[in-house]
């Protein structure tokens, strides 16, 4: 258990910059994730941390130890794959008993402590099978047990789960955060599935064009975006510019919209999220921000409604609403929409 | 099971007058195959028949000698034991080729997959089937005058070091192997590249992570799983490498008696065919043998 920093990573590959500048600490026994799009530098990252790929600038540290010149093998490291990659010629418990060997650790006491990794992964029995009589869940369950079995410093998974079905994916979610908290390991998680680095990080770092954008709680980098890219990649938002005016906004169409948020001098140009469900329907007790749209689409999707609508002045907006009382909108209907200025968020471009 | 829903699909569209009536499977089937088979039978079967039946004979069909059945020729090794000495020499000239074809192929092959990328990997693949698409003669010619005396590793040595004596392995069992796993290295090279560009690099990611330096990855991870290419490599190479004759007689010289030569001999000098092909069986025999008693451990081995 042990803590890994990250201190100015820089790396291109020929004229391309990878990663910017990146300077970030994953606490001890936290599970982070990076997110971001392809090409944002999040599995170069990993890959960093992990030791595959040496950075051009900048240190890494795990626990107390810099180790930007030591080679994946002395990590003492545990990772996961994408595509799995457990060793087709071995059976279960020899993939598992592989990384003790390297320790010294043989005979009696690893078949121990394969027995225990394959108990945690709720496989106990599977040991004498081989790789291929698996299925893909249970093959990466078996990877993971490879990979704690070790008791490494720092747990890291590159997109472990994107190749399993959804059903599965969801239950290896709920298997590997139990594993993780029972383990108490220092995780960090590739992903660019948004929901599953909601659900199960401390920490979620929002990365774009190799700088991390954003890091933080989940709560937090979701409900308090500090860039039009964070508020766009992690979930949906409604973007509304204008100018700043005596402490509100004006709209190009003239309305002014209030927002809870720090906003800059009068005349500045800013930009405003909104989330879609913060956004409601107006009724009388509504609140003060409030715009006039026309239905364009209707999703009907069973506990949730989302409708896509216009302004009069042509702006796109999203809202979900929940169907509480089984009524839906039809589309061409004019309707008013309100929020509150608590959710009115200024983010930079 | 295609064929039977073709056939099924046209039964049913047979309502139609202008559908022609469908032939039987079996007649298609036959079709089919007969290509494959029909030349395997020409150009295997039938010349293997021949010289299994020259080998049962008492003297060669054409002279005016009268020919009868018999099976003396397969006493050959009883009859003149020298043939045991030749053909364990001949034994252990394929034993130590196809070994250090494995050894390099398999290194050259790693080095090929490993580190390098596209077009480079392309322009290596070529360079290293030169050997196959030159003159199996001028190849083995050319060492000739790389090794003997006075020859280009001779002058290259004497450049060094002056006062060094000379240098021939030319006439050697050396020579031998030396241009054997020149000409034969190619088979190892492919099948073990074809081998191991199918294993995922997060398998040697994997490896490395969890602790294993690069000698362990090689000898735990890489090697059983190019098994296959190792083992369809060495079959390429050790069937003809006994059989060889062209390098053990230019490079070999008076130590390059081997089967293959004297097999070689039988048919053009001393115009014994029935000895020749009698020879040929026995070691087809033992190859076969030698694959039987392996097989088994090879399969094990490489099991998953």
């Amino acid at each position: 258990m042990t803590n890994v920093k990250v201190k100015s990573v820089a790396k291109t590959y020929g004229p391309i910059p990878v990663l910017t500048d990146i300077s970030t600490e994953f606490e001890e026994g936290s599970f982070t994730s990076l997110l971001g799009p392809s090409g944002s530098g999040k599995t170069t990252l990993l890959r960093i941390i992990a030791g595959f790929i040496k950075p051009d600038e900048g240190i890494i540290m795990i626990g107390n130890n810099d180790v930007t010149n030591v080679p994946v093998w002395g990590r003492n490291i545990g990772m996961m794959f994408q595509s799995y990659a457990l060793f087709p010629h071995m059976t279960i418990a020899q993939n598992v008993a592989f990384g003790l060997e390297r320790r010294g650790i043989k005979g009696e006491a690893a078949r121990k402590e394969v027995d225990r990794a394959l108990e945690m992964v709720r496989l106990s029995g599977f040991g004498d099978r081989t790789p291929k009589q698996l299925s893909g869940g249970q093959q990466q369950r078996v990877a993971l047990a490879r990979a704690i079995v070790i008791k490494p410093s720092v747990l890291l998974l590159d997109e472990p789960l994107s190749a399993l079905d959804r059903r599965l994916r969801q239950e290896m979610q709920v298997e590997l955060l139990r594993i993780q908290r029972e383990s108490g390991l220092t995780t960090i998680f590739v992903t660019h599935d948004q929901e599953e680095a909601l659900t199960l990080s401390d920490k979620v770092a929002i990365l774009d064009r190799g700088r991390i954008v954003q890091i933080g709680e989940p709560e937090t980098v979701y409900e308090r975006p500090l860039t039009r890219f964070a508020a766009e990649f992690l979930g949906d938002s409604n973007f509304l510019s204008g100018k700043v005016e005596n402490g509100a906004v004006r709209l190009s169409n003239g309305t002014v919209v209030r927002s809870d948020s720090a906003l800059p001098g009068n005349g500045a140009d800013v930009t405003l999220a909104i989330r879609p469900e913060k956004m409601s329907l107006a009724t009388a007790d509504s609140q003060p921000n409030r715009l006039s749209a026309r239905i364009t689409t209707v999703i009907y999707a069973g506990p949730v409604l989302s409708y896509i609508l216009e302004t009069p002045d042509g702006l796109p907006l999203k809202l979900f609403a929940q169907n509480r009382d089984g009524r839906v909108l039809r589309e061409g209907e004019t309707v008013s929409l309100s929020w509150s200025p608590e959710h009115t968020i200024a983010v930079a471009n | 099971m295609q064929n039977d829903q073709l056939a099924l699909a046209q039964t049913r569209g047979s309502v139609d007058p202008r559908v022609k009536r469908p032939l039987p499977a079996w007649v298609s089937t036959t079709a089919l195959l007969l290509p494959t088979y029909g030349w395997l039978t020409l150009a295997v079967f039938l010349p293997l028949l021949t010289m299994l039946a020259f080998s049962f004979m008492s003297a060669t069909p054409m002279g005016k000698t009268p020919v009868e059945f018999t099976l003396k020729q397969y006493r050959a090794f009883i009859d003149q034991p020298y043939l045991l000495r030749i053909g364990f020499n001949s034994l252990m000239m394929g034993f130590w080729t196809t070994l250090f074809c494995a050894i390099l192929g398999f290194l050259a092959a790693v080095a090929l997959v490993r580190a390098t990328v596209g077009k480079t990997r392309e322009a290596l693949l070529v360079l290293i089937l030169l050997p196959f698409w030159t003159n199996g003669l001028v190849r083995v010619f050319s060492w000739t005058m790389v090794l003997r005396e006075n020859g280009f590793l001779d002058n290259l040595l004497h450049m060094v070091a002056p006062d060094a004596g000379s240098i021939s392995i030319l006439y050697t069992r050396y020579a031998v192997v030396l241009g054997l796993v020149h000409g034969y290295l190619p088979y190892m090279i492919l099948t073990c590249y074809i081998a191991l560009v199918t294993i995922d690099d997060a398998i040697i990611e994997a490896a490395a992570s969890l602790g294993a330096r690069w000698w362990t990855i090689l000898y735990k991870i890489l090697i059983p799983m190019a098994a296959p290419g190792l083992i369809s490599g060495a079959v390429l190479i050790f069937i003809p490498v006994i059989g060889s004759f062209m390098e053990p007689r230019i490079l070999g010289g008076r130590v390059g008696v081997t089967m293959g030569t004297v097999i070689e001999d039988q048919f053009t000098q001393a115009f014994n065919w029935p000895l020749g092909a009698s020879l040929s069986f026995t070691l087809l025999a033992v190859v076969l043998a030698i694959f039987a008693t392996f097989s088994g451990i090879l399969r094990r081995g490489t099991a998953g």
